[in-house]
């Protein structure tokens, strides 16, 4: 064992750490670079859209000799967006950042269970994410086929796609090794008293997220070998006999089905988007009942969907292809499912939802963050609701509604989430508060830009304007109508760009001289601020591992008025 | 700080952390494989022609083998018993045994199956019926070379343990007889799936 009194050299506290706020804020710093790489790709593809084939300002010379984007170049910044914002950005972020840093601290862990595999995770993400930027290098440019990588086109795409596939096993790779280590550290550290139902939801939602992870991304794997082996070794798992590409018949065995492809995918891809947003939830409800001063309303229910909200997320996998001829048996199987799957969900938003009521809320930063993912992730879920019926989707698959649909799920949604953890959570890290005046700033332009850019793609996607197209519709006739829109789109792109050099600065200067602040600012009752001290110490997480005696969220249960303490941390025992 | 029960089990879930981690691990390999089977059943149905199993694959080498990992199975489970009697020396000969017998396998599959295959043209890209062979067997025989490389750390230089700390030492060979189970169930799924179906 380490003798971590002593002075750790460089490389072993920063680099190669082993303490999970080390490898947390690993995650966090990297991903957020990552997130902003994908954004500035979709501004370029925005730009685009908007005005198709004309010159690219400031960057256009990386891009081609006549400095704009080709259709080839379109095609691969899409599939780089998406994998980037996805495998590299918003889950590394909530679950490699956010789960690796407060999951120990709320648990009353002196750190993970497997220390160092946890650094190992992220050094293999890493290494995913290497091979992600190195394909932008290759001759022929990056994978282009879709960031779903829908089969036979990505089986005879350019070297892209298989460095896109190695990448993957990377990230998958990373992503194992993290699920079991945070199952195990919440199975097997949680801290005397700190019963399943005296969890944070924070806890739980990183618990059923590991789960998924765990489960859903081995048969991705399995696909990416598949399909190394069709690029590879010339097997058909996904080819059929006789394709014709470029006029002339594929030599290929052939015998395979593309639609193995795009099972083994969404059975990963599904439960990916539950990855994606109950991390989220679990830091919304952290906000929320810190900052409307009650306990979370209906925690058991919440819980209990959250725990049926992952099991039912395995069988819905299908309604993303609706429209692959699967059969009608089929498809109303999977109909079904996914309405079942929108139940939970809806219980855990108007749980969170209700828990405003009757609060004196505190409107700061985080809060404000909170507040707008309710309503925006409300919103994508409910236009989700005609995509998982096969009847509507049959006119809406593949066009800019579903766009607008998962990008409310997602950004407005996930991404308001996390930063309203990074507001939170930024004072536990470095002892200091953000500033609350920059914090709005970037809050209410975000909300606004956010909306602007993605509302219009519903009436878009309406008007059957297809996700994929280079000039954004312009050469149908159809999408007249609606072809104004794409302009604005693109001035709220460049606006929300704008709005989050905010949070750039307000990071920077909060870091260097931002308000010192108490080792409890918020007055919060979990382990996380209430045991440890503010920023917790290198290695260790607590002087005596605290011992809970309460449920997560005692806030105002003993009146509260007059200058008394309105909140009990969950380590006070009844006596104190 | 030292982090609780990597040696002893916790009381209210009877597991130490080792344990859980390696059974979690296991859950996602049967995802792994489980996705492959599925893929199997789904070319399989969908194929216009596929061949009949026992009359491209050996069966008898297919059934050597299944008895030489099971046999490697039992004496994983007799070194961790040896050591639980305090026998390292008996541990370290059922060790080496499961090594070997892990070795003939390997030697035999690549041996007297895949060359000679490879020799026939029977490759992936012939027939997805091969491609489906060489993926499924290939992922195992790797991760049978994983378990090797545990196993061999263990009975070697990962031994000396035994005079430090020689509850986490039995605890290793647990885990690590675990997963070489696990590698063995696999092949007796794979066996019949694609020599005798």
């Amino acid at each position: 064992m380490v003798d971590h009194d002593q002075e750790e050299p460089f490389w072993r506290k920063y680099i190669f750490s082993v303490d999970h706020k080390v490898i947390g804020l690993q995650y966090a710093i990297t991903a957020m670079l990552f997130l902003f790489f994908g954004f500035c790709l979709i501004l370029i593809m925005r730009w685009n859209l908007a005005y198709p084939g004309e010159v690219v300002p400031i960057v256009g010379k990386l891009l081609s000799e006549e400095g704009m984007l080709t259709p080839d170049g379109y095609n691969s910044f899409g599939v780089m967006h998406g994998t980037i914002m996805i495998f590299l950005g918003v889950v590394p972020l909530a679950v490699g950042g956010f789960g690796n840093y407060v999951l120990p601290l709320q648990l009353g862990a002196p750190d993970m269970a497997f220390p160092k595999i946890n650094m190992f995770s992220f050094w293999s993400f890493f290494v995913g994410g290497i091979f992600m930027l190195a394909s932008f290098f290759l001759p022929q440019g990056p994978a282009s086929s879709g960031w779903t990588m829908y089969a036979p086109l990505s089986v005879i795409a350019t070297t892209g796609e298989t460095v896109w596939l190695f990448g993957m096993v990377f990230l998958i790779t990373s992503s194992l090794l993290g699920s079991i280590n945070f199952i195990a550290t919440v199975i097997q550290l949680r801290t005397k008293g700190l019963t399943w139902m005296r969890l944070p939801f924070f806890v739980w939602g990183q618990f059923v997220t590991a789960f998924l992870l765990l489960l859903a991304f081995p048969p991705l794997e399995a696909a990416a070998v598949l399909q190394l082996m069709d690029r590879l070794a010339g097997s058909s798992f996904f080819m059929t006999s006789g394709l014709y590409v470029g006029g002339e018949v594929l030599e290929v065995a052939g015998g395979g089905s593309p639609l193995l492809w795009q099972h083994l995918f969404w059975f990963l891809a599904h439960p990916e988007v539950y990855v994606l947003i109950l991390p989220g939830m679990g830091i919304v409800a952290e906000v929320i009942t810190n900052n409307t001063r009650k306990p979370l309303w209906g925690y058991r229910s919440i819980v209990y969907s959250v725990i049926f909200l992952g099991f039912m997320s395995f069988v819905v996998w299908a309604h993303h292809m609706f429209l692959t001829g699967m059969g009608t048996k089929m498809a109303a199987f999977f109909q079904t499912t996914t309405m079942i799957i929108s139940i939970p969900s809806v219980i855990i938003l108007s749980a969170l939802f209700i828990s405003l009521w009757g609060g004196s809320i505190r409107f700061n930063t985080p809060m404000l963050f909170a507040l707008g993912f309710l309503p925006m992730f409300g919103i994508g879920g409910l236009t989700g609701l005609p995509l998982g019926l096969a009847s509507s989707d049959i006119h809406l698959h593949d066009t800019y509604y579903v766009i607008g649909h998962f990008h409310y799920v997602v950004a407005p949604g996930t991404i308001f989430a996390l930063f309203a953890g990074i507001y939170y959570w930024f004072p536990k890290v470095t002892g200091k508060r953000m500033n609350e005046g920059l914090g709005k700033i970037h809050f209410f332009g975000s909300f606004i830009c956010m909306n602007g850019v993605f509302s219009p793609m519903f009436i878009q996607g309406l008007a059957g304007i297809s996700r994929r197209l280079y000039d954004g519709g312009a050469s149908y006739l159809h999408a007249e109508p609606v072809l104004q829109w794409n302009e604005f789109m693109t001035m709220a792109a460049l606006g929300l760009g704008f709005f989050q050099f905010f949070f750039i600065a307000n990071l920077f200067i909060s870091l260097a001289k931002g308000e010192k602040v108490s080792s409890n600012p918020w007055k919060a009752t979990t382990l996380d601020w209430a045991a440890t001290p503010t920023p917790p110490l290198p290695h260790v997480n607590f002087e005596n591992i605290p011992e809970v005696y309460r449920g997560p969220y005692e806030y105002s249960m003993n009146g509260g008025g007059n200058g008394q303490k309105d909140f009990t941390p969950q380590h006070e025992s009844v006596k104190d | 700080m030292q982090i609780p029960y990597t040696v002893k089990v916790r009381p209210d879930t009877g597991l130490y952390n080792a344990k859980l981690g390696i059974w979690l691990f296991l859950a996602s390999e049967v995802m792994l494989f489980g996705g492959l089977f599925s893929a199997y059943i789904l070319l399989r149905s969908g194929a216009t022609s596929w061949f009949v199993g026992s009359e491209e694959l050996s069966v008898p080498i297919g059934t050597f083998n299944t008895f030489v990992l099971i046999l490697s199975s039992v004496t994983v489970v007799m070194s961790w018993a040896s050591l639980r009697m305090n026998d390292l020396k008996k541990y370290k000969m059922y060790m080496g045994l499961t090594i070997l017998l892990g070795l003939v396998f390997l030697v035999v599959k690549v041996l007297f199956e895949y060359m000679p295959k490879i020799e026939h043209h029977h490759i992936p890209s012939s027939h997805n019926f091969f491609a489906i062979y060489f993926v499924l067997t290939g992922l195992h025989a790797l991760h049978v070379i994983g378990g090797l490389i545990v196993n061999g750390y263990l009975w070697g230089p990962g031994s000396k343990m035994w005079d430090t700390d020689p509850e986490q030492f039995l605890n290793r060979i647990e885990v690590a007889g675990l997963y070489w189970h696990f590698v063995d169930i696999i092949w007796i799924f794979l066996f019949p799936t694609l020599y005798l179906l």
